[in-house]
């Protein structure tokens, strides 16, 4: 094989593409059409929770696309990180609707499932052996921690996935997976060059965000040849230059000349970016370089407690300039009030918008304030009562608090809805983000089949 | 001359690389540009750090990327993405004080 092509539909499974650019892909006979399903970016509850961030609905459109298209051209459909993140909740949010879809279909396929979510014990017994270490800046782990871990799950490689299709899987829907794994599995297996496989991944799996315009919701086509690869974008608004890949490899990652991974890394000091007409880039000298032992990365939640909010604006001049005053003499009242009645456990926090409120973990970078703010009365307690009570005494105490020069009498706070204050839930927070040991990266994530025909 | 990085450069971002860490990019329009910025380091960990008011050890790397025409600033996140007390899940948006950023060449 002189050329493995790659159908990358959309950046994020159920962020959907136009028909015409699938189509397009379609008509370039892909040997694989691959799909990143999710990502840490929208942060630690939907791990924890074990939900997806994307919507049934839209997964089901790319999914109805995407697998009767493959099963006709006799190619495999890869899924990787499954319901947003990956743990066996998030990978049965999309098995249900593979299910339907074969179902509703008629389809006929092997489907592979692999899981990626961890067992504690699992976990506790390689901390003992040594075999797990912090990824600067998390800190060491204990056992102790772990056992407060909601979830934990495994980025796998393309081990994993090689196995599935040389045990002859038509659809592969897998958990946590390292983003490019999905792209470059089948060209590891048909040996293609490694660096190469997995820097296409990497571009491939946000499709046409790499393109420009960008956007996250249409698709990007790969060719892998010998010593390079080109992308092209499958609508004719977009393009690729050099400059828009090029700046992709920089996006969301720490070091743009090595990019780790499962295994190793893929070095890009020697790697050259060259435009081969108005919307094709083609890429060459990226190198992988393994590890001396085979590390995956570990991704895990703990629950904080519950969160509950209240919106409210200011536009009174006199209180704006002593919101910082007013803020602290509030959380001072709440705390007291509450201290002998045993509710201490607590966070209670004001997001000020108008006064660095988006910027608001780089304190002191900017203090000047608009002319009207919107405050985030924000608590978090162990339960969804408690948080209840110390957001609506925060509320309550704010709105009528009489600070120093105040001259509008009749309330501090303008809420914009009815009830003012809003349930969030539970709230979880990133506490492993941790490199494991593995002996094999394989096995680790284990593979089960289920066989769909058009009469069941 | 002075310049404002927001005049010289086609791309400033901000996002997470990782729930842990912040990671910033400025490309510039021109290569000439770049050059120049790149030879007298015009952006560097002293002056980054000042600009977020943040420690020096926070930076994680500070690269030049010639392919792009770009650096890249990465640093450890103030709080990690989604804990208590943070306000940009994606960290997107926290690339503004770059803009107005000021340098002579």
């Amino acid at each position: 094989m002189d050329e493995l092509r790659i159908l990358s539909p959309t950046a994020i499974l159920g962020y959907g593409f136009p028909m015409e650019s699938f189509e397009e892909g379609m008509k370039r006979k892909p040997h694989v059409i691959a799909v990143d399903a999710g990502s840490t970016d929208p942060g630690p509850y939907y791990l924890g929770a074990g939900k997806s961030f994307t919507d049934k609905n839209s997964v089901k459109r790319d999914l109805e696309i995407m697998i009767p298209a493959a099963l006709e051209a006799n190619i495999p459909v890869i899924i990787g990180t499954a319901g947003g993140s990956g743990g066996r909740p998030h990978v049965e949010f999309n098995l249900d609707i593979i299910k339907e879809i074969a179902k509703e279909k008629k389809l006929s396929f092997k489907l592979a499932i692999i899981q990626s979510e961890f067992e504690k014990d699992f976990i506790k017994e390689k901390l003992r052996k040594g075999d797990i270490e912090p990824l600067h800046p998390a800190k060491q782990i204990t056992e102790e921690e772990i056992d407060n871990t909601v979830r934990i799950v495994a980025q796998m490689g393309e081990e994993p996935f090689m196995k599935a299709l040389e045990e002859g899987a038509d659809v592969i829907l897998a958990g946590r997976s390292y983003d490019p794994s999905v792209f470059s599995a089948l060209a590891i297996k048909e040996g293609f060059n490694k660096g190469l496989a997995i820097h296409l991944g990497k571009i491939l799996e946000c499709a046409a965000i790499a393109a420009l315009p960008g956007s996250g919701s249409d698709s990007m086509f790969g060719y892998l040849r010998k010593d390079n690869f080109v992308l092209e974008p499958l609508s004719p608004l977009r393009k690729c230059t050099t400059l828009s890949i090029a700046a992709h490899t920089l996006y969301e990652k720490t070091n743009p000349y090595i990019l780790p991974g499962p295994g190793g890394a893929i070095n890009l000091h020697e790697c050259e970016f060259k435009q081969l007409d108005e919307n094709k880039v083609q890429v060459s000298g990226s190198k992988f370089v393994p590890t001396d032992e085979y590390f995956v990365k570990l991704e895990g939640v703990r629950k904080v407690g519950y969160r509950t909010i209240s919106f409210a604006g200011v536009k009174d001049p006199i209180m704006i300039s002593k919101i910082d005053s007013i803020t602290q003499s509030v959380k001072d009242r709440v705390v007291n009030n509450f201290e002998n009645y045993g509710l201490i456990d607590f966070f209670l926090d004001f997001k000020i918008y108008g006064k660095n409120g988006v910027m608001g973990m780089f304190p002191h970078i900017e203090e000047e304030a608009g002319n009207e703010l919107m405050i985030i009365i924000e608590a978090v307690a162990p339960t969804q009562e408690q948080a209840d009570t110390i957001c609506g005494f925060a509320r309550s105490t704010m709105l009528h608090f009489g600070y120093e020069g105040r001259i509008a009498t009749a309330g501090n706070l303008a809420f914009p809805f009815s009830p003012s204050d809003c349930k969030m839930g539970e709230v979880y927070e990133f506490n492993v983000y941790h490199l494991m040991k593995v002996d094999n990266p394989t096995d680790l994530f284990p593979i089960e089949y289920m066989e769909f025909n058009k009469q069941s | 001359m002075e310049y404002k990085l927001k005049e010289v450069a086609s791309v400033i971002r901000s996002k997470n690389s990782g729930p842990y860490e912040l990671t910033f990019d400025v490309i510039f329009k021109d290569f000439d540009m770049y050059e120049k910025v790149k030879k007298a380091k015009s952006i560097n960990e002293d002056n980054f750090a000042s600009l977020y008011n943040i420690p020096k050890s926070d930076i994680i790397s500070l690269v030049y990327f010639d392919p792009a025409k770009a650096v890249k600033v990465t640093i450890v996140r103030p709080i990690p993405s989604g804990a208590l007390g943070e306000t940009d899940v994606y960290g997107a948006q926290q690339h503004a004080p770059l803009m107005n950023f000021e340098f002579s060449i």
